[in-house]
């Protein structure tokens, strides 16, 4: 290995390590939130990538029929509860949010199927499709088992997970897609040749990370995630509906998996079952950084994306195993370092 | 009242026992749903195309879906030798599942016919017949081509999985013959989001040129990151490539990948005079015709298979009636003398210890030559 092979593993690393970052940013998020491992956040990253290949060949995604059936389940779930508490003035929300939102993108996506359109449209009609699915799959799965255990909540997420990558079969096949690139453009930089898209990696995974760390810390939205996750039974006594903040951080979730799958796409093949992949070193990521610090979780996932890069230069046929064996020193060391705390809901 | 259903009952029990016992039944499990759905699907629609008698007795098909899962494949292989009785077993689109299948039809001591190219273990091989080309024939014409162009150095990328390996182990198989070695062995998965530390350690190892051990659009990931860093080596790939969705992935980077194939895939492409192109056209076109799908490989097995036992039934009905042990026993002898069949793969000649029965006629090169896969001239 000589310095310019290093440079190159370094770029490929660091492009990568971003995106598992953003993710990594985000099941961070939805857990302090919610408590929930968000096992799904694969499938969304998927959702936006063959959605978007399959607008760009003319063909309607499938999407749409996971947005409107679940949008469905959704209104009756919330219906029943408004109509047996007999608060009748929220069926019109109720039906405009999970029934009317998802009908509109599914018929906009619909029209635009024929249109030859610009590719910022298509990813905008992209995120419609897929962005709504994470508060539908709050609601539907796990708004009603909100106080449950950790454990229970992982095990639903993982029925969530087979379910959503179940239907991306079915919609979008089993062989890959790939969406053509944004642009061709590249330049050289040293021994490197550095591509526009990489660039493109890069920036929108700064952009989210400054806006996500500014909804924080300035919005009164960003200030009630924040209050749930340090302390839900103050949040929700201090007057923060607990179930807006669940809600809310699975918007953002799926809105980091749809951009993270639309940046991706035109550098790799994406098949129905790759997010749980890279989900899953976004995960890896978050457990490096120890699960509770988001600039942590950000340098944990951009070192995951290093030791992969190198990895699959040296061991390429152990590199799924190196890249997952990282996190066993980890838990060993973070468990013998922390004190153990006994979750809330089992004292 | 009572009386009647059961003089019905028994009596369409007593037709349908008859026409099991006349017909000759044909069992078979496919994927055509799942992730293996996409060759399946082919396999099954092939079906709809054969003949619907032989030697003058109709024939039954039972197709079930194994949705590409090995346990599926099992159950229904042995609904079909216990309760269907059939006198062939056919199937899958898939190395499990087939070898699933061949333990079951070796138990229950019925003639199959693998869809996918098994190795079968010695205890299953007496009643198995396997209908696609081996790996090492497919790898032959590559290494052919490997010799003709002087390609002393050769590097493999292939899946982390047991089809990297099978790809692997075929290709080594024919380095000493055709004289090349190879230098490199780099490994990576179906859906990893990029191959760049493995092409950088192929290119460091400066092949003349690389060979691809992936499948369908699989194969394109390192074809797109060889060229985009400049590779000019040729790129080989395998017979589980040639598909249009692995151009549709690659583009212009895939142009110029070599591949082998079943004769069928360019049937009309061969040369006037070639053995099989004439009952590979006429299937291919027929095929396309009927369900408005591309050219495959994969419909050709189910052919040649139901072919082959057709051939095999008008010896074998001379001896026993379908539906006994004696007809299956002598169904098998019959498919294991069979001489000079032409199917739309190859001319089929079996003995008893070659099942696949399959030459040199069996595979030809491909290219990828303007958004297509042509006949490589």
């Amino acid at each position: 290995m000589n310095f310019d092979i290093a440079l190159w593993l370094v770029q490929d690393g660091i492009t990568n390590g971003a995106i598992y970052a953003l993710l990594a940013l985000a099941l961070l998020l939805v857990f302090a939130v919610t408590r929930v491992i968000f096992v799904p956040q694969g499938e969304f990253i998927a959702y936006a990538a063959l959605s978007l290949a399959l607008l760009q060949s003319g063909r309607l995604p499938g999407t749409v029929y996971v947005l409107v059936i679940g949008g469905l389940i959704a209104a009756v779930f919330d219906s029943v509860i408004a109509i047996r508490a007999r608060a009748y003035r929220q069926l019109p929300r109720i039906f405009a949010v999970y029934v009317v939102l998802p009908v509109l993108m599914s018929a906009i996506a619909w029209w635009a199927v024929p249109q030859k359109l610009s590719l910022w449209l298509q990813v905008l009609i992209v995120l419609g499709l897929v962005v709504p699915l994470g508060p539908i799959l709050y609601r539907v799965a796990y708004r009603p088992l909100a106080g449950a255990s950790v454990l229970v909540l992982f095990i639903v997420s993982m029925a969530a997970h087979y379910v959503l990558s179940g239907l991306g079969l079915v919609f979008f096949g089993s062989e890959g897609l790939r969406v053509q690139p944004f642009s061709e453009g590249k330049f050289q930089l040293g021994v490197l040749t550095v591509t526009a898209q990489s660039l493109w990696v890069l920036f929108a995974s700064l952009v989210i990370m400054v806006v996500l760390w500014l909804l924080f810390d300035r919005t009164i939205y960003g200030k009630a995630l924040r209050a749930t996750a340090i302390n839900r039974i103050g949040a929700r006594l201090v007057g923060i509906p607990t179930e807006l903040s669940g809600s809310l951080s699975f918007t953002l979730a799926a809105f980091i998996g749809a951009v993270s799958g639309i940046l991706i796409s035109p550098a790799t093949t994406i098949y129905y079952d790759t997010g749980f992949l890279i989900g899953l070193k976004g995960f890896v990521g978050a457990i490096l950084g120890g699960m509770g610090s988001y600039p942590l979780a950000v340098l944990g996932a951009v070192i995951l994306g290093l030791f992969e890069s190198f990895s699959s230069f040296w061991a390429s046929t152990f590199k799924e195993v190196i890249v997952f064996t990282v996190i066993i020193p980890v838990l060993v060391w973070r468990s013998l370092t922390s004190i153990h705390h006994v979750e809330d809901e089992e004292q | 009242m009572k009386l009647r259903i059961c003089m019905t009952v028994g009596m369409a029990a007593a037709i349908a026992a008859t026409g099991a016992l006349a017909d000759i039944t044909i069992g078979v499990s496919i994927g055509f749903t799942g992730p293996q759905a996409s060759l399946g699907v082919h396999y099954k629609n092939a079906f709809d195309l054969l003949p619907k008698t032989m030697a003058g007795e109709p024939v039954r098909y039972i197709i079930l879906d194994n949705a590409s899962d090995v346990t599926n494949a099992a159950r229904n292989g042995r609904k079909l030798v216990t309760e269907d009785k059939v006198d062939v077993l056919m199937g899958s689109n898939g190395v499990p599942q087939s070898l699933a299948l061949a333990q079951i039809a070796s138990e229950s001591k019925t003639p199959m016919l693998a869809f996918s190219p098994i190795n079968v273990p010695a205890e299953n091989a007496y009643w198995t017949f396997v209908v696609p080309q081996p790996t090492e024939l497919m790898m032959d014409a590559v290494a052919k081509d490997i010799k003709k162009h002087n390609i002393k150095t050769l590097g493999y990328i292939g899946f982390s999985d047991g089809w990297g390996d099978i790809v692997l182990k075929a290709t080594e198989s024919h380095a000493a013959a055709a004289g090349y070695r190879i230098v490199a062995n780099e490994r990576y998965a179906r859906n990893d989001t990029s191959v760049v530390g493995q092409v950088l350690k192929l290119m460091a190892a400066n092949p003349d040129a690389v060979m691809v051990g992936g499948s369908g659009t699989g194969g394109a990931l390192p074809q797109i990151a060889l060229r985009v860093r400049g590779y000019k080596g040729l790129i080989y790939h395998n017979h589980g490539t040639v598909n249009s969705e692995f151009i549709k992935i690659g583009g212009k980077h895939v142009e110029g990948a070599i591949a082998p194939t079943g004769p069928i895939v360019v049937a009309d492409e061969l040369p006037a005079g070639y053995a099989t192109k004439a009952v590979g056209e006429e299937f291919m076109k027929r095929y396309e015709a009927t369900f408005k799908l591309g050219r495959n490989a994969f419909a050709g097995y189910s052919y040649d298979a139901v072919l082959l036992v057709d051939v095999a039934a008008q010896v074998a009905l001379k001896k026993a009636k379908p539906g006994t042990p004696e007809f299956r026993a002598a169904l098998r002898d019959a498919l294991e003398n069979v001489k000079n069949v032409v199917g739309t793969h190859a001319v089929y000649t079996m003995t008893p210890t070659n099942h696949n029965g399959m030459d040199e006629r069996a595979r030809v090169l491909v290219v990828v030559k303007d958004g297509q896969w042509r006949l490589m001239k």
